[in-house]
């Protein structure tokens, strides 16, 4: 029997029934405007474009496409904002930030529908991952608006003034946390971009910052697509850009800044290396595998995207792991059961594609999940390559998707070689039971996050960010402060 | 019969959760600050300290284990609880206290922010205090700070609720469970504290707070084998004995703040340094 007809026979014809959580709670609005100066602007005001739902294809509600002179109003009451924002106690930052943080765990629920609706996401992953993990952001950085002398800095270290805050669309609400929580702390005040195709999630944040009556000012959400990012990053009333996106826009934002000297921290792309040993704890390690690189439809810059595994082990390991891929639940992103969603929009699908056409024509072997895909909406089933060479575009370009690459090393020292053969350097993962060697290779790895027989954790009190061009600056913990403080 | 007559309440001990008389029986009362009548408060005996001691003991792995987010959590909900009852502590701070209501809601005010402050500080102190030590040689070696255990604390005798919240949420918020002596003539606040939290999800035991004779009870709490450290903030001219006796099982110390003491004093009174070494090698 083959292992498909094997876990057939156990499941005993055994099937999920759809487990589907309510759209209705998201409470979408038709039309929605700017969030500056602390209030909604009339939708009627700006010109609209639509925000869909990936995994339908159908419009969820239009959103104001921010122009230059409204990045502009945002600016300047960022600005008026500044002075009492930054001089205000620690102690009264910290009070909004905590409420931020309490007001999101009591829409909890309705962020993850916006989001998985708006995202194509699974809404397990909205629930269990992106909101806690946005509250937990702001109560971490709450903390600190008032312990900032103890950050590290020297005494009383001061904000840098405005910061415009440049998101992407993989993480939407919890990219928001990751931006906003540590420049309020720190006494900066915001306008904050949100991605072209997931702006919902962050104007529900933006009613929560109404709601926790956040003075107004201090945090200014303009909606747009690339042309409003780039009129806030030309602005010459913005002293800070922290940008999350790819490795090319990010090249273009430091050569833009480069004249004028604006503070810049950056978080680009990845291709980061699943390093597996024949020592490996295997269930973990194939999960973990799994976890590294269809997690969010591997939408996700640091994603494992290449598996480097130990030849001895190799052809064992891909047995087990294509076996699982076939597992993978792909659909409707709403239902509690489902594992992979949605691909964000048909540009990106259109990416993914284009990449692995090219990986099948460079002479990889290509093994896709037999999962039935819905008909309408933008999907790709899972797909892991085999008989990948380090030449292959596939092995070193970012796909951002569901796509595996599979190599294969003899020594820690091929290992570290194969890993680092990237112009990125964001995250590595290391599989083996002896700590010694882990520690051995991590020292070696050229990246800014290794994790140890695990994947994809990610804590508001551990730095996360890249080396090489996958970036610099750091968010998360003590360092986070750093990109939103003069020192 | 137009005037209801009021319903009193003895103030108890809070011991492992929950609030108990003393097990002696005793209770004494408390005066405000004109020497009127103010309330009946249990007299903690020798015993109830010891059972406060294995309470907190039992209590503090478990704390320990838990997240620093969510001893953080914890924490920030017991500023809520007592944020929603502001106004019965500042009546009972004023009348301990014998200052005006509006100084008392304001050092009220100012306790509540200090519960903040330290609930902040649980998933920070690793990173403040901790860290990694370039050793010359092929190890990965790091310092992590950890709890001294159970850590008695004789709270200042003047500043009834402020003093009370940072003598105790100090070592909380590093991960220790704490057996706290109240003010002895102003108790009230800070069993009120005691009584916040209880609904704030703080695991009984944690905090476990007595009022009675300080001269009987100090010493006791000093002394005692299973205490592995005590702050002796509130023990004015006693601090010199208590500490000798704190010497018989090697205590960690605190002994009351000089002028311009470090506001990070109290939490890193009780933490113990924890170094890890870990080979590096193929």
């Amino acid at each position: 029997m083959t292992d498909q007809q094997l876990d057939q026979s156990r499941l005993g014809g055994f099937t999920y029934d759809p487990a589907p959580e309510s759209a209705s709670v998201a409470r979408i609005a038709d039309a929605y405007g700017l969030f500056i100066d602390g209030a909604f602007t009339d939708p009627g005001d700006h010109e609209q474009f639509v925000t869909l739902n990936p995994a339908s294809a159908r419009p969820l509600a239009t959103v104001a496409h921010g122009s230059t002179a409204d990045v502009d109003r945002a600016v300047a009451a960022a600005r008026r904002a500044f002075p009492s924002w930054s001089t205000t106690t620690g102690s009264q930052r910290a009070k909004y930030l905590y409420r931020i943080a309490r007001l999101i765990q009591e829409r909890a629920r309705e962020l993850a529908v916006v989001e998985t609706l708006d995202n194509g996401k699974p809404i397990r992953e909205t629930r269990d991952v992106d909101v806690p993990l946005a509250a937990a952001y702001f109560f971490y950085y709450a903390g600190w608006a008032d312990k900032l002398d103890h950050a590290g800095f020297g005494p009383s270290p001061r904000p840098l003034g405005v910061a415009g805050q440049i998101i992407p669309w993989n993480f939407p609400l919890l990219m928001a946390a990751w931006k906003l929580a540590p420049a309020l702390a720190a006494g900066n005040t915001c306008v904050l971009k949100p991605a072209e195709t997931t702006p919902l999630s962050a104007l529900v944040l933006a009613d929560i910052l109404a709601q926790a009556e956040l003075p107004a000012g201090v945090v200014n959400i303009v909606t747009g697509d690339g042309a409003t990012g780039a009129a806030l990053v030309a602005h010459p009333g913005v002293d800070k850009i922290a940008f999350t996106g790819s490795t090319e826009v990010g090249r273009l934002i430091q050569q833009r800044l480069g004249e004028r000297g604006t503070h810049l921290t950056l978080e680009l792309g990845g291709k980061g290396a699943n390093i597996v040993f024949e020592d490996a704890p295997v269930d973990e390690m194939i999960e973990g595998i799994i976890d590294g690189i269809f997690f969010n439809q591997g939408h996700v810059c640091c994603a494992g995207s290449r598996l480097l595994v130990q030849e001895s082990i190799a052809d064992e390991v891909v047995r087990r792991l294509l076996r699982r891929v076939e597992q993978l639940r792909v659909g409707d992103p709403l239902d509690k059961n489902t594992d992979v969603g949605a691909i964000n929009s048909a540009a990106q699908l259109a990416r993914i594609e284009e990449l692995t056409v090219a990986g099948e024509a460079e002479g990889a072997t290509r093994h896709t999940s037999s999962c039935a895909l819905p008909t309408e909406g933008y999907w790709f089933a899972p797909t892991v390559f085999t008989d990948v060479a380090q030449s292959h575009r596939i092995a070193r370009e970012e796909i951002f998707g569901p796509v595996l690459s599979v190599l294969s090393f003899r020594t820690p020292d091929e290992a570290v070689a194969k890993a680092n053969n990237t112009k990125y350097g964001l995250a590595c993962g290391v599989w083996s039971e002896k700590g010694s060697r882990t520690l051995w290779v991590a020292q070696r790895l050229r990246a800014g996050v290794i994790w140890a027989n695990t994947y994809n954790r990610f804590d508001p009190t551990s730095p996360f960010g890249g080396v090489r061009e996958s970036g610099f600056g750091r968010e998360g913990g003590r360092h986070g402060l750093e990109a939103y403080l003069d020192v | 019969m137009s005037d209801r007559i009021d319903v009193r309440k003895t103030y108890k001990l809070v011991i492992k959760g929950a609030f108990v008389r003393s097990e002696s029986g005793r209770s004494y009362e408390v005066t405000d600050a004109t020497g009127a009548f103010w309330a009946n408060v249990a007299q903690a005996s020798r015993k109830d300290l010891r059972e406060a001691v294995v309470a907190a003991r039992a209590a503090q792995s478990p704390w320990w284990a838990a997240s620093a987010y969510n001893r953080g959590q914890v924490i920030y909900r017991l500023a809520e609880m007592a944020e929603a009852r502001r106004g019965e502590l500042a009546e009972h701070v004023a009348a301990a206290e014998g200052v005006p209501t509006a100084k008392a809601a304001a050092s009220v005010a100012r306790g509540i922010d200090r519960i903040v402050w330290y609930a902040g500080w649980t998933d920070k102190v690793a990173q403040v205090f901790g860290g990694a030590n370039p050793v010359a040689g092929p190890f990965f070696n790091f310092s992590l700070p950890v709890p001294s255990g159970v850590v008695g604390v004789i709270a200042p005798e003047d500043s009834s609720f402020e003093g009370f919240v940072d003598a105790v949420l100090a070592p909380i918020a590093t991960g220790n469970a704490v057996v706290a002596l109240a003010s002895a003539t102003r108790p009230t606040p800070a069993l009120l504290l005691g009584e916040m939290s209880a609904t704030s999800d703080l695991p009984g035991g944690v905090m476990n707070v007595l009022s009675g004779d300080r001269d009987e009870l100090a010493p006791v709490l000093c002394a005692h084998e299973d205490v592995d450290g005590v702050d002796l903030e509130g023990a004015g001219d006693a601090v010199g004995a208590l500490a000798e006796l704190a010497a018989g099982s090697i205590k960690r110390v605190l002994r009351p703040p000089t002028t311009g003491a470090s506001e990070l004093r109290k939490l890193r009174a009780f933490i113990e340094t924890s170094t890890v070494w870990h080979t590096i090698g193929q």
